[in-house]
């Protein structure tokens, strides 16, 4: 989608340097269109499935829509976190069910909702801790660690479940998942909550500036004094925190804590920061880049749905938009 | 404190006696005695390997030296690591520069030493006096920049080291160490490089230049000590030499 706005020729990137670009320019400019790309093609999906399927636009649909972005949106933030390290979380989606198996687990066992959430947050941020010390302090690849930890959890949260699911028949979550304050449902606004707070770390606080010099270069930012190997164990913590709040989501969503890995989540993880203009090689990221990617993603299976297309088709709309935002990525500045 | 007596001389802002490091069996310098000057520009020539970038390391804190002692504004040992050094004020212009592409010239500038304001128990950017600030400090050593909110990717090489020759001495630094800061440079950037560390030295910083280059030495410093094979051979006035006479020094032909 959106082939028609990358024909813009390449020599006229640099045409804008001065000052603030014209509204022309910047349109010409294939450095926009990357950094924007999720956002054009949110807009873009919005306006194809508007018109070809109006019951996508009415509130009920749209309302239902951002609920079932909210678990993507945060757990994309985490993924953020890490990327911009120039790493990579792909145990994201099993800490999300090792989340909610302690979730079930502690709160099945009577000790009460609140000491079950704030379990199984820790849980999944002592998940994000441990692959970002072995990433860090054992020198190993990160896709190498999160993949074993992946693989690890996983046994994990089958071994404490004995590979059935819990049900979590607690009001509290129950009225999480579907109460609602003003326009929007309660997950709407922990995602909402979720992106001010991680927008603000990432851009208003010496951390922030310390991620991305980090992920930027790494030695430089060593050499000055920064200490990367904490940033970056921050980073995976911080995705393992997102890990938690998302599988409080879920089981609130679903109503009972699953022994399944969803490994969709992992890839629109992944495909949402993509979209956002985030940079997979560090140092570039944004928060409301990959939010409007996960929007964009949810969308587009919702759109989908609503035209009756069948789900098998999902995963390749999916996989096609990501390779062709990575492709716009190349012209990305 | 006794230990002020130590110091080699009270002239002296960073200065060692009897440095040595090796890495594993191989040597980088044995026995080293080197002083740099306060206000000077200190130069350290030696052809590749004679051990100037390793001295420096020990100097600046980045490498623990196997013996000797160090003496920085007449205090002993007094780094365990860069950090340490960057809080007592010197600063080091690193070979690859240190910079961080996708940043803006000011956040580069204040890197790891953000400008912060208080909010309860937060402490947020503060862009705005990061900004100002930053164009002071260009502004200071005529550096021409056209927005401090450019990222670094897109500077030039010169532009690159002034910045980074920038940060150094932007932060009331007492010393810059600057190794190589022309090698990788054009004609005319090294012409403006030149400049900036002759505005240093004006502005009573001191600073210590390693190079390469005989010429550009004799032209910016006011001490040169020569290394060679891992020794502090010789140290001579940048006023009372000659090309050919440094020449024969780095090379051991005199």
């Amino acid at each position: 989608m959106n082939t028609s706005e990358q024909n813009a020729p390449v020599h006229t990137a640099g045409a804008a340097e001065e000052g603030r670009p014209s509204l022309s320019a910047l349109l010409l400019d294939p450095s926009f269109w990357a950094d924007w790309a999720s956002v054009v093609g949110l807009v873009g999906l919005v306006i194809v499935f508007g018109i070809s399927q109006p019951v996508f636009l009415s509130v009920a649909n749209l309302q239902a829509l951002l609920l079932a972005a909210a678990i993507l949106v945060v757990l994309s933030i985490g993924q953020t976190f890490v990327v911009a390290t120039a790493g990579i979380d792909l145990s994201l989606a099993a800490a999300v069910m090792l989340g909610a198996i302690i979730l079930g687990l502690v709160n099945a066992a009577g000790y009460g909702i609140f000491l079950a959430c704030v379990l199984a947050v820790l849980a999944t941020s002592a998940v994000g801790f441990l692959n970002g010390v072995l990433i860090t302090a054992g020198k190993i690849p990160d896709f190498v660690v999160t993949l074993g930890t992946l693989s690890g959890i996983t046994g994990l949260g089958l071994i404490l479940s004995g590979g059935e699911p819990t049900m979590v028949g607690s009001t509290f979550l129950l009225r999480l998942a579907s109460g609602s304050f003003g326009p929007f449902g309660y997950p709407v606004w922990v995602a909402i909550a979720a992106v001010v707070v991680a927008h603000i770390a990432l851009y208003h606080t010496r951390f922030g500036v310390h991620l991305l010099a980090t992920g930027g270069q790494t030695e430089s930012a060593r050499s000055l004094g920064i200490r990367t190997n904490r940033v970056k164990i921050a980073a995976y913590t911080i995705s393992g925190f997102c890990a938690g709040i998302a599988a409080l989501l879920l089981v609130a969503r679903i109503g009972s804590a699953e022994p399944q890995i969803n490994t969709s989540l992992l890839l629109n993880s992944v495909a949402a920061v993509v979209l956002g203009g985030v940079s997979l090689f560090g140092g570039r990221a944004s928060i409301l880049g990959p939010a409007i990617g996960a929007l964009m993603l949810t969308a587009l299976v919702n759109g989908l749905t609503l035209l009756s297309v069948s789900a098998f088709y999902q995963p390749l709309a999916v996989g096609a938009i990501v390779v062709l935002a990575a492709l716009i990525m190349r012209y990305q500045k | 404190m006794s230990a002020v007596n130590h110091s080699p001389s009270s002239e002296a802002i960073l200065a060692c006696e009897g440095l040595s490091k090796h890495f594993g069996g191989i040597r980088a310098f044995t026995d080293v005695a080197f002083q740099a000057r306060r206000g000077e520009v200190t130069a350290v020539i030696g052809d590749n390997g004679a051990g100037k970038s390793t001295l420096i390391r020990c100097l600046v804190g980045v490498h623990v030296p196997d013996a000797g002692e160090i003496f920085f504004d007449g205090r002993p040992h007094p780094f365990a690591n860069p950090d340490e050094a960057r809080k007592a004020g010197i600063e080091t212009v690193h070979q690859n520069l240190a910079l961080i592409d996708e940043l803006t010239v000011a956040q580069n500038l204040f890197l790891n030493r953000e400008i912060v304001r208080r909010i309860g128990p937060f402490a947020l950017l503060d862009r705005t006096a990061m900004k100002q600030q930053a164009r002071a400090m260009l502004s200071r050593l005529s550096i021409n920049m056209p927005s401090v909110s450019q990222r670094v990717r897109r500077l030039s090489g010169g532009q690159r080291q002034a910045i980074s020759i920038c940060r150094a001495a932007g932060s009331g630094a007492k010393l810059v160490v600057m190794d190589e800061p022309t090698a990788a440079l054009g004609v005319q950037e090294t012409a403006n490089v030149e400049a900036l560390i002759r505005r240093l030295r004006e502005q009573e910083v001191s600073v210590i230049l390693v190079s390469h280059n005989f010429d550009q030495v004799r032209r910016l410093s006011d001490q040169i000590w020569v290394m060679r094979a891992g020794r502090m051979v010789a140290t001579v006035r940048s006023s009372q030499t000659t090309g050919n006479e440094l020449v024969a020094l780095v090379t051991g032909a005199a």
